[in-house]
């Protein structure tokens, strides 16, 4: 949602924008509530969150790396990381989107139940997805898959026909190609 | 240099290492090992307020009044939920404030154990910043931090949450450093490529305005006085804020008086017409801007920020500076000194001429009366009798404010609190005695509506125990006026709840408190009236019998630019109940 009321006299010039969607990587020290901090200041802005991913990343710094994927107009987007900058613990934002190529990848748990073709076929795409089995009974399999977020959601998309009843995905991690790091 | 003490023993010491001398507070059960440190020395003073709301306002306006950190001490849970206001109103308002407020033990945290809430949460959005100090070694370091957070960049509030076996725990002191924050460095020196840019704008311009706010005050009285310089140095007219006023001289020529949505016709008017906009640490708020749209079209706009994320957030601009605005005003003054360039004399002349058209309108006229005060008289005459005087100024919110802005001048930079981002009610009277307490002999006024003055009205008895003077002047017209202002405009002129039936008599109610109480309901009466607040030696509470029904004016009604005004004298009530159109009705 990016303009909640189209009508109002305020509009500025960020929403007559186009939407894109960017990847940022927030770097932060890994303290108490900093996580509350990030998700308060996209619903308390109104910011939009697709996927977000944190994780403590440099344990003897302390440090973590959230992941934050989000949409909103280029007038929009500078200001969600303006205001992230804004936020004490955070030590870095890197939009990796605007900065070229970036690598994303994601991981995905997917429950799969059934019998007979449809467990076979299912077992023959998960190969094709290069999915591996990790849990397995006579009338389920579980599949781990990772890769691409797009690639997640083909092969999601393919099972739902083949007996899918649950997914449990990682959200993105992302990070910039090349020696440089952030 | 370490030292063991206990965690409330600790805080006393950071506070006395970082040179407070007055905390505001009031006490309960999670604050009082913290309580009985105050008690055992006499370094740090302790101003008990009323309700914890009370002690917020106070430290803003010792704060803003000073240039120094305001401290408020409060107990957890109910303590906590009272500071909420105040914390939000100094972020609003960029007011650096270091809260302290008291937990539950930490073994209890989540328990839903007595007088427990989640401090940290809950003021996680309305602080710069928060802690909760879960172990007491960890203490020292974070009130020191917190007073570096709160002062540094843009300022704001901050909260320290500290459990009470923190409070009792044994730990290590440890002294403010020098040591560079690990990651809050906000840059407060600019490019010096983007000034000489700004310079070079400024001096091509044709019909340049400086639009100055509240982060001039910020920066310290020496923004002020190198913004006198370079608005004299260049001629150019200047407007501010609500915010900012007191950084530049009313009574200068150059004085456009304040912009926005009751400021004068000549600020907006230029504004809208400027080809160079000079923005020097306002953030383009809504009361200014008005429709967005159609704000200042056709000006190229220059906007001094210490805070990267004003930039662009209402208001595209061609030439942003971040930085603080003292560094940036040494700068440009540097090089436009360096440069003394050509202005185009001509072009800026007749810039004036129309300014000075735009003036002649008298935008803040007003019908006065030989029977009725009028508002806007009494704020004139209090303006004149206080202002050969050490005088602050502080308000509730509402139309009184408003008139309060419109006519008492100021001269000098934090004379002036008012609560402008938040509008909070109640924010006059402990302000007021912030200020009074941090200005001891100077003349300390607020400016008040007779609705706002009964929302930290409890706050009269504190004034009374510290013996601090202020003087409470109400513009009484019984009526939340603002409100029924906007509902004349909005509402069909229904006043729907906006009459305040059953007002005390405050002049008895003064008297209840200990002040002196005094009313006045006659224009020919009002001076001698005013004069003996002044001279009257401790609080007085001024009940000011306003006209009912004046509302204020000029006013740009919502949704409208800044060339749609609305002025006093030329409006019909037909006009002003059809002023705002339905688009503009959603809007505040
Ligand atoms: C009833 C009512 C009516 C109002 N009507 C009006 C009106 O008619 N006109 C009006 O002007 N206001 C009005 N206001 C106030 C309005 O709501 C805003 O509070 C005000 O306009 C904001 O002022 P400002 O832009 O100076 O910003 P502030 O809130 O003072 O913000 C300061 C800006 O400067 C920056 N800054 C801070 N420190 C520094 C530094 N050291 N160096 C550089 N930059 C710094 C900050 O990042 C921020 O962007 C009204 C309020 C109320 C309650
Ligand atoms: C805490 C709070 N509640 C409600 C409001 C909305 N409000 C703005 S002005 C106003 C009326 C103020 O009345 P009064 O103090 O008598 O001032 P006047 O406008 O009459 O001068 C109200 C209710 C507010 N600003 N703050
Ligand atoms: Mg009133």
């Amino acid at each position: 949602m990016i303009n909640p009321n189209p009508q109002t006299h305020y509009a500025g010039p960020a929403l007559r924008q186009e939407v894109e969607t960017r990847t940022l990587s927030v770097l932060v020290d890994n303290e108490p509530g900093v996580l509350a901090r990030v998700i308060g200041l996209f619903s308390g802005r109104g910011y939009n969150i697709d996927s977000l991913t944190v994780t403590e990343t440099e344990h003897e710094k302390h440090l973590s790396r959230i992941t934050v994927i989000t949409r909103g107009t280029p007038a929009v987007l500078e200001q969600i990381k303006h205001q992230l900058e804004r936020l004490v613990p955070v030590h870095r934002v890197r939009d990796l989107t605007s900065e070229g190529v970036s690598l994303e990848r994601e991981l995905a748990l997917v429950k799969v139940t059934g019998k007979g073709d449809k467990r076979i076929e299912a077992l023959r795409m998960a190969e094709i997805f290069r999915a591996q089995v990790v849990d397995t009974s006579i009338e389920h399999f579980v599949f781990e898959v990772t890769g691409k977020p797009g690639k997640i959601e083909t092969f999601i998309g393919l099972m739902t026909e083949l007996g899918l009843v649950e997914v449990s995905r990682t959200g993105i991690a992302a990070i910039g190609r090349g020696a440089a790091a952030m | 240099m370490a030292r063991t003490m206990t965690g409330a023993e600790m805080v006393i010491k950071a506070l006395q290492d970082q040179g407070v001398e007055h905390v505001f507070g009031y006490p309960g059960g999670a604050v009082l090992p913290i309580y009985d440190e105050l008690f055992q020395q006499d370094k740090v003073k302790h101003i008990l307020v009323r309700q914890e709301g009370g002690a917020l306002h106070a430290a803003e306006g010792y704060a803003r009044s000073t240039g120094k950190v305001g401290v408020a001490l409060v107990t957890s849970g109910p303590g906590a939920t009272n500071a909420v206001t105040g914390l939000t109103d100094a972020l609003m308002d960029s007011i650096p404030l270091v809260c302290i407020t008291g937990q539950v033990p930490t073994h209890l945290i989540g328990n839903d154990a007595f007088q427990e809430c989640d401090t940290v949460g809950i003021t996680r959005p309305c602080t710069k910043h928060n802690w909760l100090v879960k172990n007491v070694n960890d203490l020292a370091r974070i009130i020191h931090e917190a007073f570096y957070i709160a002062k540094a960049g843009r300022p704001g509030p901050v909260v320290i949450d500290i459990p009470k076996d923190v409070q009792f725990a044994p730990g290590n002191y440890v002294g403010p450093s020098n040591i560079a924050h690990k990651t809050y460095k906000p840059r407060v020196k600019p490019e010096v490529a983007a000034v000489r840019d700004a310079v070079e704008l400024m001096a091509s311009a044709k019909r340049p305005v400086f639009y100055t706010g509240g982060g001039v005050i910020n920066s310290g009285p020496k923004a002020s006085q190198l913004l006198r310089e370079l608005v004299r140095l260049s001629g150019f007219p200047i407007t501010s804020t609500l915010m900012g006023l007191g950084a530049y001289p009313a009574s200068d020529k150059q004085w456009l008086g304040m912009l926005g949505m009751h400021g004068t016709y000549e600020a907006n008017m230029a504004m809208h017409d400027c080809d160079v906009m000079i923005n020097i640490g306002a953030r383009f708020d809504d009361r200014i801007t008005g429709r967005i749209d159609a704000f200042s079209p056709g000006s190229k706009k220059i906007h001094v920020d210490i805070d990267p994320s004003s930039i662009n957030k209402n208001i595209q601009v061609d030439l942003p500076i971040i930085g603080d605005c003292a560094y940036v005003l040494e700068e440009m003054l540097r090089v436009w000194k360096a440069k003394a360039p050509q202005l185009d004399k001509a072009a800026l002349k007749s810039w004036w001429k129309e300014i000075d058209a735009w003036r002649a309108r008298k935008s803040l006229s007003y019908k006065n009366s030989s029977d009725h005060i009028m508002p806007q008289y009494a704020c004139q005459r209090l303006y004149e009798l206080t202002k050969d005087r050490d005088t602050y100024i502080t308000t509730e919110v509402g139309q009184h404010q408003m008139w309060a802005a419109q006519f008492i001048n100021f001269e000098e930079p934090n004379r002036w609190m008012t609560s402008g981002g938040l509008g909070t009610m109640g924010y006059g009277l402990p302000a007021a005695i912030g200020v009074q307490l941090a200005h001891p002999k100077s003349l300390v006024i607020d400016v008040a509506g007779d609705a706002s003055i009964l929302m930290n009205i409890q706050e009269c008895s504190t004034a009374v125990q510290y013996r601090l003077p202020v003087k409470v002047f109400i513009l009484n017209n019984e009526y939340m006026g603002m409100v029924r202002q906007w509902q004349q405009l909005l509402h069909g002129n229904r006043l729907s709840e906006s009459y305040t039936e059953a007002l005390p008599d405050f002049v008895k109610l003064a008297d209840a408190y200990g002040w002196t109480g005094m009313r006045c309901d006659h224009p020919a009466d009002l001076d001698d009236a005013i004069s003996e607040m002044i001279n009257t030696k401790g609080p007085v509470l001024f009940d000011c019998r306003v006209a009912k029904l004046a509302n204020c004016f000029p006013m740009i009604p919502s949704g409208k630019a800044h060339n749609e005004m609305l002025l006093g004298e030329n409006v019909s009530d037909e006009e002003v109940s059809k002023a705002i159109g339905k688009e503009g009705k959603v809007l505040v």
